[in-house]
């Protein structure tokens, strides 16, 4: 049986690591994909700090001995809503980037002709 | 007076900001007169908030009015007062000089972004909320990224894209180090944390060191240390040089959260690497201003490498190198900006090489220009009789007992004289050699003198804080005490018997 705590653990970690090495690939295109990959695993994380545990009441009442910590559940909407906000605004950075430069590589340099056929 | 004043400079630029949206297309002449009317009414209010909290215990003001560990508080000290006294001043000369030299013009939200930067900026000085921290971080780099990429063009968007991925990971480093910080102490307010991280068992203390370690990271990337500094040169190199000089509070945002933080919650063991870094950054900072061939990268390297000199004295960690730090911030915040702003008018009046250091036939106010390239170069290398003489003296002399003294002694030493070399051969090939070329059959326009006024502003500042130096440490030094004696901001939050809340 896998436990819930392996399960989350290893979910954060492979998106982790998939953002990370999709970050630091050439193109703007993977490096938004990367970013939202993070940003995803970091959603997760916060989500996983205020502890796994499952079929407790939501919010704090009084009498309850057991209650899931509302916080981090504000914390990642305060996250999901700012990564939602700048993953758009990369796209519309890298979109214009490409049309006034002709490159989609983050570092500027212009590609080399192998796949000039491609570019309007 | 109440407290809610403390939340005025957080309101002012919002309602200024809003205000400017309403001319963007019509009466323009309007939307600049609110946006430094602002900038004037925020130097007025951060004046009186420091004649407020000299000498006193810092005060808190309660967001909404919900109780301390569970709102949001905005809490005064000295080193907040004095961080938004130095914002306010800033951002006068910056934004006059934007509305003289025509650069608010050249797109529509310049002063709607100026302000939001603003308002990010003095958010994060005044907050005592980490994650409250992080939204007003969000907040300054949103509208960072705008103005970074005022004006247009190609290259500044390439640099622009790097910047904004850069500080997007940035970001969700800073927030896995708030969901550490959270998980082990079960608070995000700042004064609760420190109590609840003294009162931790030892098993643990790893994670809270290295959600600790997490954040002074972020930190030091804003700040621009080896080796996260990559971002900074490409960045303010192509920017506009006036927004480059805005962009010099950025990195004290990230010198002033280490100073919060490390004397708040986690002690001097979580800047460990912090100097190290430091004088490596110094090295490479004034290396890349003697290795640039224009003035953009030599600006933006000289701020890499002064706003290491900084981090250097912060790292040494003790009140006497804090009191150093907190002048030379002073110092260095105004200096770096004021270089950008020379540079701004460089371009400008010589019309014709943009930035590259190279010689120029004569033109109308090259006198008048290189007698202030002079004064800038001494006030940003650190000769008397400006401010920098006087604050890398007081780090000197405040890292006399460390035992790395020597090291410190010689890394600032070598990197200053490397400054000056560097911006006696610029100011020399740009105003002195008489260039053995022909005269390229431009038109130069007159230059119009008073755009230089911002520039003489901030040349003005210089000599205040050399003048007015006694005084001025004071200060530093009454704050230096407050920042290691932290009782008094727990106290001022959190309430006098600072009763946590059960956890």
């Amino acid at each position: 049986m896998i436990s819930m705590e392996f399960l989350i653990a290893s979910a954060i970690g492979v998106l982790t690591a998939a953002g990370i090495y999709l970050a630091l690939r050439g193109r703007t295109f993977p490096v938004v994909l990367g970013l939202a990959m993070l940003s995803y695993a970091i959603n997760l994380f916060l989500f996983a700090i205020g502890r796994l545990a499952v079929n407790q009441p939501p919010i704090y009442e009084k009498g309850l001995e057991q209650f899931s910590d509302p916080l981090p559940q504000a914390l990642v909407l305060t996250a999901i809503v700012i990564s939602f906000g700048m993953t758009a605004l990369i796209v519309v950075l890298a979109l214009r980037s490409y049309l006034e430069t002709g490159t989609d590589q983050v570092d500027g340099t212009p590609d080399d002709d192998s796949d000039e056929e491609a570019r309007p | 007076m109440s407290t809610s004043l403390i939340a005025a400079p957080v309101l002012l630029p919002v309602l200024a900001g809003t205000a400017t949206l309403l001319f963007r297309l019509r009466r323009r002449a309007v939307g600049a007169v609110i946006s430094v009317a602002s900038c004037a009414g925020l130097l007025v209010i951060a004046a009186l908030l420091m004649a407020r909290t000299y000498g006193a215990d810092p005060q808190a003001y309660a967001l909404g009015n919900w109780p301390a560990p569970f709102g949001i508080v905005l809490v005064l000290d000295q080193l907040s007062a004095l961080m938004l006294v130095l914002t306010a001043l800033l951002a006068l000369a910056v934004a006059v000089h934007a509305v003289l030299t025509g650069l608010d013009r050249k797109g529509w939200h310049f002063h709607a972004l100026f302000q939001f930067q603003l308002l990010g900026v003095n958010g994060a000085f005044l907050t005592g909320d980490l994650f409250n921290l992080f939204v007003f971080f969000e907040v300054f780099l949103i509208a960072s990224y705008g103005l970074m990429l005022h004006g247009q063009g190609a290259k500044r968007l390439t640099a622009g894209v790097q910047y904004v991925i850069i500080n997007l990971v940035g970001s969700s480093v800073f927030l896995v180090a708030l969901g550490l910080l959270y998980g082990i102490t079960g608070t995000l307010n700042m004064a609760d944390m420190a109590v609840r991280a003294a009162a931790l068992p030892a098993g643990d203390r790893g994670i809270l060191q290295a959600g600790a370690f997490l954040l002074i990271m972020v930190f030091a990337l804003k700040a621009a240390l080896v080796p996260l500094h990559f971002w900074l040169p490409r960045t303010y190199a192509n920017t506009a040089p006036a927004v480059a000089a805005m962009f010099a509070i950025m990195t004290k945002v990230g010198a002033y959260s280490i100073i919060r933080t490390a004397t708040l919650i986690f002690g001097d063991e979580a800047g460990a690497f912090l100097l190290p870094a430091a004088l490596a950054t110094m090295v490479l900072g004034y290396a890349g201003m003697l290795a640039a061939r224009q003035l953009r990268d030599m600006a933006a390297f000289g701020l890499l490498g002064s706003t290491a000199t900084l981090l250097a004295a912060i790292a040494l960690f003790d009140e006497a190198a804090m009191t150093a730090a907190l002048y030379y911030m002073l110092h260095t915040t105004l200096a770096a900006s004021l270089l950008f702003l020379l540079v701004d008018l460089v371009i400008r009046w010589r019309a014709v090489e943009g930035a590259e250091i190279v010689p120029t036939p004569a033109y109308k106010g090259k006198v008048a220009l290189g007698v202030l390239f002079f004064i800038t170069a001494i006030g940003f290398a650190g000769l008397p009789p400006l401010s920098g003489f006087i604050g890398k003296l007081l780090i000197l002399a405040a890292a006399t007992p460390a035992p790395l003294a020597p090291t410190i002694w010689g890394v600032i030493l070598v990197t200053s004289l490397m400054g000056i070399i560097a911006l006696a051969r610029a100011g020399s090939s740009l105003f002195w050699k008489a260039d053995a070329s022909p005269p390229i059959p431009a038109s130069r326009p007159a230059p119009d003198y008073t755009e230089a006024a911002p520039t003489m502003g901030l040349i003005a500042l210089l000599v205040v804080l050399a003048a007015a130096a006694g005084p001025i440490t004071a200060y530093a030094q009454s704050t230096a005490a407050q920042l290691f004696a932290p009782q008094g901001y727990i106290s001022a939050v959190l309430g006098d018997n600072h009763g946590s809340a059960a956890p």
